[in-house]
Order: C-alpha cells, then structure tokens, then sequence
C-alpha cells in the first residue's frame, strides 16, 4: 500500500493505535536497544519466545531504549483494561516470574519499578488517555512522579520504548509522519524554514547553530543540495543518538524528508558510526518500509517531490564528526577537515550545497511542525528552546537518558534525576561536552544547562553527554584520558593540533607517573593557548578544554602530584599503593581469594595483611572489600 | 600432549575474487563513495584486509592504491594484519574510563599477555580498545565479537574469556 494523503495516515493510525494501547492479549515489550541486550535483554526475550510462544494470550514484543538504563533489563507489560506495569532488572531467570506477576495482577515490588499514568506522545493530545479509567495499582509509584522521570520531557525520545523500532505502522500511530505529509501538501518550503527558525532550534549535535539559518542558506544556494544526517556519535560518554537511531528511525527519516522538501533536495545521507550495528540495521529496515509505503522514493504523495536516504557507514574516526571530514569521508576518502572559509552550506558534499544536521536535531522538527514553532520555543531558556537529551553516566546512581527543558540546573539533573553518587562517596565534577568539553566542579553546579551557560565555565553543553564524577576519580588521569583520545584521533594535517597535543600528553603522562616538575603546569597552559588558537578545526580548538579546565578547578590535584607525589584518588599507579587498615578488616577473606598475584594473605577473622611486593594495584581488593579496609595511601 | 603450532605462523589467505566481485560489483556497483563501506565488507570476509584484495579493489574501482591505503590506515576499524578468532574490544569511553575501564585493559593484557591492537600467538584473541560504543550506563564494558558483557571488574575477566574458545 502507497500512503498518499493524510486520510491514509489516519487510517493506518487507528489501526494500530488500538494495538498499541489496548491489546486484547498481555503485551510484553523488552527494551531492546544495545543498553538493554547489554544488560541481558536478548535472552530473556529468547527465553519469553522459547516458553511462551504457544500460549495465545501472550505477546511477546520489542521495544527501544526505555530510558531508566540503571535498572536495565525493563520490560513493560499491559493488556486492554488493565494497568500498564514497568518491570525492572528482568534478566532471563525472571521473565517468566515477571510474566506470571501481571498474569496474576499481584505486581511485586521487588519486580515492579512503577506503573504508567499516560503513555500517549507529544503528539497524541486528541487522543484519550487509555489508562484514564484504570484504577490505579496501590502502592506502587507512577512512573511518571519518580525522581527519574519527573522532570522529562519527550520530545525527541516520544517513542523511545514505547514502539517496536522496526514497524512504521507504530511510529505512525503514535502520531508519525503526520508532520511530514502536512507540510508537503499545506505549506511552502520558506513557511517550513519560517517555522522552524521561530522555533528556535539549535543544532543539537553540540554546535548548537541555529537550525532554520542553515536550512535557508543552504536553500539560497544553486546547484544539488543535499541533506545529510550526522549520526557519527563520537564523544564518548555520549548515546542519545544511538538510543533515537535504535529506538525511532522512522522520527530521524521523517525529519529529514520535511528538511529535503523544505531545502529543495533530492538526496538525504546518514553516515552513523560503524559501532553502533544495531542502529544501522534498524535504520536499514526503516528505510525499506517507508519506501515500501511510499514515504521515500518518487513522487511522494503525489506530489513531484521525491527523495532517498543512503546509509553510509564510519569506521571509527572521531574526526569525523566534523562537518567537513564527514562529507569527505561520504565521499569515500580519509576524513580530514579542511578550512571553512566556504561553508558546507554552499559547497559542501560532492561540492554542492549540503545540510548537515544531527540525529537529534532531526527527531526534534516534526514535532515543531506539528506543534508549532509557539509551543516548542516555550520550554528552554531564552537563548536555548526546546529540551535536550543528556545521557547521565559515570558515578551516578540512576544512569540512563533524560530529556529535559534546557536551563535546568547541573544539581537537579545529578541529584533529583540521577540520585547522587553511589556508594556514599563524594562528588568531584561532572564531565561536559566530551572531548571538547570541561570539568565543572560543586561550586557551579547551580548553572543552568544550555548552549551559552556551560561555555562561561570553560565547558561546553555539547552533544549531551554528561559523566559524573566522584572522589575516586583523578583529575589529572582524566585530563591525560582526553588528551591521549585525541592525540590518537586527531587527523594530523596541522602542526597545533598534531605535535601541541603530543607535547602536552607527554607532559601529563609524567606527572601522572611522578616525574612531574615545577613549571609543568603553567607550561600546560601556555601549550594549551596556543592549541586553542592555531588548530584547523573545532576538534583542535577544543582539544585543550578538559585540561585547561581541571588545572583551574583542581589545580591542587595536579600539584600534589608534581609535588608530593601523589595521587590523592588512587588512580595513577605509580602515586600510591593499597594498605589494609587494620581497624576496619573483619578478616572476611574475600579480597584474599580475589587476589589475582595472592598478595593478601591472613587467617580467617583476623586481620590479613598485603605484600606490596607482589602488589600490582589492579584494585580488585579495594572494589571488593565492603568495610572500606583496604585504603588508598 | 604436542601443541599445534600450524596455528602460530601466518595463515596464507586464498582469495575468493567471485566474492570479491559480488562486494565491489553487486552491493557496492563499483562506486568510489562506497570505498570505506567495501573495506568493511571484505574485512568482514577476511577478519582484516589482505594486501592483493587492495590492490585488485584499486584495480576494479581505479582508485589509486596509495589511497586506498591511505583510507584502510586513517581509520581505526582496519587491520592490515591478520586478528585472532575473537576480537575483545575494551570500551574505553569516558564513563567506562571513570568507572575502571582501564583496569579491565590492564588484567585482559597480563592475562594474554598482548598488548592494545595486537593478538595473542595461538590466534585465539585480538585485544583492542574501543572509543565508547555507546552502553555507557553499563560500565565498564566490553565487547567480545558481537556480545557485549557489562558491569564488569577485573576478577570476572578470566572467567568471561574461557567462553571463547
């Protein structure tokens, strides 16, 4: 079936919204994005399938990422007139219990993470709410009001977990599409261009440039214009993109077919990291059915506007994220970055004309065409509208992705929505903006988080990932870890970014093995500087971030290291060596037996003692040790 | 018991050009924008690029050899040389750094004794570092061949390769 006007979409929307949301049969959806199958997801599907297959009051479905990836594997059971259940840590050997638990409505609290209020989208307001009339479960928490979830907002990851990423006719029922058929038969390209610059859309890849000026230069100029998708998530630390890819597709497609008919393009690009397989494979299978339905291919909707997507692959260059080594490397050459005295805008891909915009930027503008331009500029701050998605990772008790209004405060996304640090330890900083990015220590973490907050602290918002911190981290180690990424991944063409980062790496590995001197620091600085003014490209530019921010905020961290010798957080090796304390060893014997060197020795209930000699500080005892015995010195 | 020592040398490599032609002609119609995604391909063949496969790739898609060299050695996912059965890539994202991924690299290198990037003498394993593959919430990580094992620490590394045989 060609899907030709809205009334089609209609169509196939009632159909399957009632599937969605009130299925005759239990309903089981796994959240299956790479973080879920990580965690365990894949097998207890398999066994779900393999058990339950002929039972034909069962369903057994997948779903994205549902968010909460701490308590991973989830997987959300509901059937029509019952209430919809969040079930957490559903590794195999618990499925099954998990399945029993809603057959029999006894809802476990060891089992159940909450229950859902509303599980419609952003774009499903006409709709009634089809858990209106379903008394509530007592004692078991709404979704919707636990500290993780309070403050989100949904608008990029609308489906994320609540769809099977690899049905367009779920997307569509949850409202997908409609923004795209809609403008192509209501509205002219400069009214689509209109909309989304009174939005106030900001490329969502880090940059943070306004995404409706770039759609209308890059539409002002002549020639084949093409829209490419930056789906090359580099920063590490960073996986919003790879949970929209794995989770919703279709939104990315959807959005680049408005920026295509708005651009006046014919071709589209992704170019998505080679790591991320799943992604490429869901994208694969989107791509096929929208153009099975006529959603991609000629004359969509019978207008005389026709468009294609192509995927091409990366194969693991960090550079490549940078507007023009991506086009380079879809052109099938070495992705180097060249100066932009052009824009990509005006001669960029195959040079011509070419868009690029990222993954998330992309799921954002059907909503804003759907919505209005009104609505979305009413969440953010004044500069920055709209949400963003934040993967909250690292020394956190709640990791997972959260969308959130732009100006939220550093505190409430760590503290409320993350929970604090675990294991009653003490913050130190949280990590912003990947590679190109800072350290922001306690004292800022009232800042607001939007494109212009972050940059006066020295950090950047960048693309969203966010790696908290805590006392067992090295600052210094931290700023040598950035660096030796970059040093690896820089391109080489030019000399700042090729040598000053060489330079700099060299002189952080000494410190962190205690050959540093007097003078290093400032010499960092000084290196750092010139880096910052000298580089080729962003990556360069930005590369002496996360140093030039630690030395400010812990600079008694690098000192004491240069100085004393020593690595107060225990991580540089050749700063420090373990000691059982011998107030706090009960004589358990667990760090013994976990020894790889058998280091430890000690009779059972009384106090063992290490032999620094066969120590090799692979901190297995201090991670196993529940008494807090075995110390950093 | 001997140990079999056919495995240590290096394995001489017979192409197969009909599957070569069906990569360069059939899935990729021999385009030079397709250049990194052939490489993919043939790797995935082969576990890493042969040098003749190169050379009878710049032939077919007269894309001079010095740059198909030029891409196979830019990126990070091609090996020139042959890799073991298995290839261990160790996520060393930010947040599996902050949470001990580096310690996981430095048992998996004194259990095989290898080094980043190189593989152990029986061929049996490739340890490689991987600049975060996106699980981050489930530090650290690794990735052997497609599974992905999470939320481990060093004393579970021994036991997570004996699966690999």
């Amino acid at each position: 079936m060609k899907i030709q006007t809205i009334a089609d979409l209609e169509r196939l929307s009632r159909d399957y919204s009632a599937k969605l949301y009130y299925p005759e049969r239990i309903k089981v959806n796994i959240g299956m994005a790479s973080c879920g199958i990580g965690a365990g997801a894949q097998a207890s599907y398999k066994r779900a399938v393999e058990n339950l297959s002929d039972d034909k009051n069962i369903e057994i479905c997948r779903t994205g990422c549902i968010g909460f990836c701490e308590e991973e594997p989830l997987v959300e059971v509901l059937s029509k007139g019952k209430p919809r259940v969040m079930y957490r840590h559903i590794t195999e050997d618990k499925i099954i219990e998990a399945i029993e638990d809603y057959k029999n409505q006894e809802f476990k609290k060891k089992l159940v993470l909450g229950q859902m209020k509303d599980p419609r989208s952003i774009l499903e307001d006409e709709l009634e709410n089809p858990q209106a009339h379903i008394p509530a479960i007592d004692g078991i928490p709404y979704l919707e009001e636990i500290p993780f979830y309070r403050q989100q907002v949904k608008v990029a990851l609308r489906n994320c977990g609540y769809i099977d990423p690899e049905q367009i006719e779920e997307y569509i029922a949850r409202g997908g599409y409609f923004a795209f058929l809609r403008s192509l038969g209501e509205m002219s390209s400069r009214e689509i261009i209109a909309t989304i610059k009174e939005s106030g859309l900001r490329g969502r890849g880090g940059g943070g440039f306004p995404t409706g000026i770039k759609w209308e230069t890059c539409a002002k100029h002549r020639g084949e214009r093409y829209i490419i998708c930056n789906a090359d998530e580099g920063d590490p630390g960073a996986y919003m993109d790879r949970s929209v890819l794995e989770g919703d597709p279709h939104s990315v497609l959807e959005g680049m077919l408005i920026a295509g008919y708005a651009i006046g393009s014919k071709e589209g690009f992704i170019y998505v990291r080679h790591e991320y397989p799943l992604a490429v494979k869901r994208l694969i299978t989107a791509i096929k059915q929208a153009e099975s339905y006529g959603l991609l291919g000629d004359n969509i909707g019978g207008s005389d506007f026709s468009f294609r997507i192509k995927i091409s692959t990366g194969a693991g260059a960090f550079v490549c994220g940078e507007s023009t080594a991506l086009m380079a490397s879809l052109e099938g050459k070495v992705g180097r970055p060249r100066a932009k005295y052009v824009h990509t805008v005006e001669k960029g891909f195959r040079n011509m004309p070419s868009n690029l915009n990222n993954v998330e930027t992309y799921s954002n503008v059907p909503v804003i065409l759907l919505k209005g331009s009104k609505w979305y500029a009413g969440m953010g701050t004044q500069r920055s509208k709209g949400t963003k998605v934040f993967s909250l990772v690292g020394k956190v008790n709640n990791t997972g992705l959260v969308e959130v209004p732009m100006g939220i405060s550093l505190r409430e996304i760590v503290y409320d929505i993350g929970g604090g640090i675990p294991k009653k330890k003490e913050f130190k900083a949280v990590q912003t903006g990947g590679p190109s990015g800072g350290c922001i220590p306690e004292r800022y973490l009232d800042l607001g988080v939007d494109f212009d907050e972050l940059t006066k602290v020295g950090s950047i918002m960048g693309s969203g990932g966010m790696i908290v911190m805590d006392q067992d981290t090295c600052m210094v180690d931290v700023a040598r870890y950035f660096l030796d990424f970059l040093k690896e991944e820089s391109c080489g063409q030019c000399n700042p970014c090729r040598e000053g980062i060489k330079q700099m790496l060299d002189i952080l590995t000494d410190i962190c093995l205690g050959k540093g001197k007097d003078g290093d620091i400032e010499l960092l600085e000084e290196l750092g500087a010139m880096i910052q003014k000298f580089s080729l490209c962003g990556l360069g530019t930005s590369a002496p971030n996360p140093v030039l921010t630690t030395i400010v905020y812990f600079r008694d961290e690098y000192e004491a290291h240069i100085r004393d010798k020593k690595c107060p957080a225990g991580v540089c090796k050749a700063l420090f060596y373990y000691e059982i304390d011998k107030e706090k060893c009960t004589g358990c014997q667990v760090c013994a037996r976990k020894c790889p060197q058998e280091a430890i020795t000690g009779e059972k209930k009384k106090i063992h003692v290490l032999d620094q000699s066969k120590c090799i500080k692979c901190g297995i005892c201090y991670e196993a040790c529940k008494f807090d015995a075995v110390v950093v010195k | 018991m001997r140990e079999t020592t056919a495995l240590c040398t290096k394995p001489v490599i017979e192409l197969d050009f009909m599957e070569l032609d069906r990569i360069i002609d059939d899935e990729y119609s021999r385009d030079k924008e397709n250049l990194i995604m052939i490489l993919q391909a043939i790797q995935n063949t082969y576990n890493y690029l042969p040098k003749p496969t190169l050379a009878y790739l710049s032939e077919k898609t007269g894309v001079p050899l010095s740059q198909i060299y030029g891409v196979a050695t830019f990126y990070k996912t091609f090996s020139l040389e042959p890799r073991g059965k298995n290839i261990i890539y160790v996520c060393l994202g930010t947040a599996c750094h902050v949470r001990g991924g580096g310690k996981i690299m430095d048992r998996l290198k004194e259990i095989l004794r290898i080094d980043t990037g190189e593989t152990t003498e029986d061929m049996r394993f490739t340890l490689e570092g991987v600049r975060c593959i996106g699980c981050c919430s489930l530090g650290p990580v690794i990735k052997i061949n497609e599974d992905i094992h999470s939320r481990i620490s060093g004393d579970m590394v021994e036991n997570i390769l004996s699966k690999y045989a």
